[in-house]
């Protein structure tokens, strides 16, 4: 067991950066789509992508197509690189607060969007 | 004793994959929180390593069963217009709601936040349960990385949490049937 433990203390940190960054970016975007669909209604009307859903269809999905896109593509760059954690780590939990609050309707009350 | 396929739908979402998530994220995060090589013994690492992964894959997946149920199932009936003239909208939730200012809010501020905030949490929870699986019990020496996941995963139930709660309430003041 310590033997495992030991193998598995040699693996990269790029494939946890990448999840944790492709995370971050999906859902800065996503609440920055959303937002601006709010604020703007001719963007939101342009993400109506499927009728009964209305916007939230072309948000949702290029909410999560950027967070799988983004994911595919740090994970291809990073898989056996160890990158700078640390900083990787605070840019995505800064892009998820930002997620946070572009979801939020009051948010966008202040923007006049809503 | 009888429910609609409307209601048994709106029970999947909400009270299956949403409440499955709800339920279980105490649990999981406790189980990354307590992954401290003081605290485990090697065997117990590995124990726990491994239910641990199979516990947040499946809250991610929930979280994405509710989603996208929700999104692409129920929230057709609930923003459904009325036809010309319809007086009775007791069967069109968002036009019920937006015709009596007293409850208007409902829609305005809580359907609006729950509807979208609720995309962060199987985002989140999907990352979080890559990077147990990937590390595996290596995850205990990392203490950087367990502090992000640990965010992560708090995020993710806390947008989980204002869904279930504006939508049980919703659900109160205008359910869809």
């Amino acid at each position: 067991m310590a033997n495992k433990i030991t193998v598995s203390d040699n693996k990269p940190n790029g494939p946890v950066a990448a999840a944790l960054l492709a995370g971050g970016i999906g859902s800065g975007l996503f609440g920055l789509i959303v937002l601006l669909s709010e604020v703007s209604e001719s963007f939101g009307t342009a993400l109506n992508w499927y009728n009964p859903v209305g916007p939230l269809s072309g948000k949702s999905i290029l909410g999560v197509g950027i967070f799988f896109i983004a994911w595919l593509v740090l994970h291809s760059m990073w898989k056996d690189k160890e990158v700078n954690f640390d900083g990787i780590s605070t840019a995505s939990l800064v892009l998820l607060a930002i997620g946070l609050l572009g979801t939020f309707p009051p948010v966008w009350h202040l923007l006049g969007g809503g | 004793m009888e429910m609609t396929g409307r209601e048994i739908w709106t029970t999947i979402h909400g009270m299956v994959f949403g409440f499955i998530f709800l339920l279980g994220f105490s649990g999981a995060l406790y189980a990354v929180y307590a992954m401290r090589p003081e605290w485990l013994t090697a065997e117990g690492m590995k124990r726990t390593i491994n239910l641990t992964k199979t516990f947040v894959w499946g809250l991610a997946l929930s979280a994405w069963g509710a989603v996208i149920t929700g999104t692409y199932i129920v929230y057709p009936w609930y923003r459904a217009r009325p036809p010309e003239g319809t007086t009775d909208l007791t069967t069109f939730p968002r036009s019920f709601l937006l015709a009596d200012e007293s409850i208007a809010g409902w829609h305005e501020f809580g359907m609006e936040w729950k509807e979208h905030v609720a995309f962060l949490a199987p985002i989140a929870a999907t990352v979080v349960a890559f990077i147990v699986s990937y590390y595996g019990p290596t995850l205990a020496r990392k203490v950087g990385e367990r502090r992000a996941v640990m965010i992560f995963f708090i995020v993710s139930f806390a947008a989980a949490a204002v869904a279930g709660l504006f939508g049980a309430f919703i659900t109160k003041a205008a359910p869809v049937r």
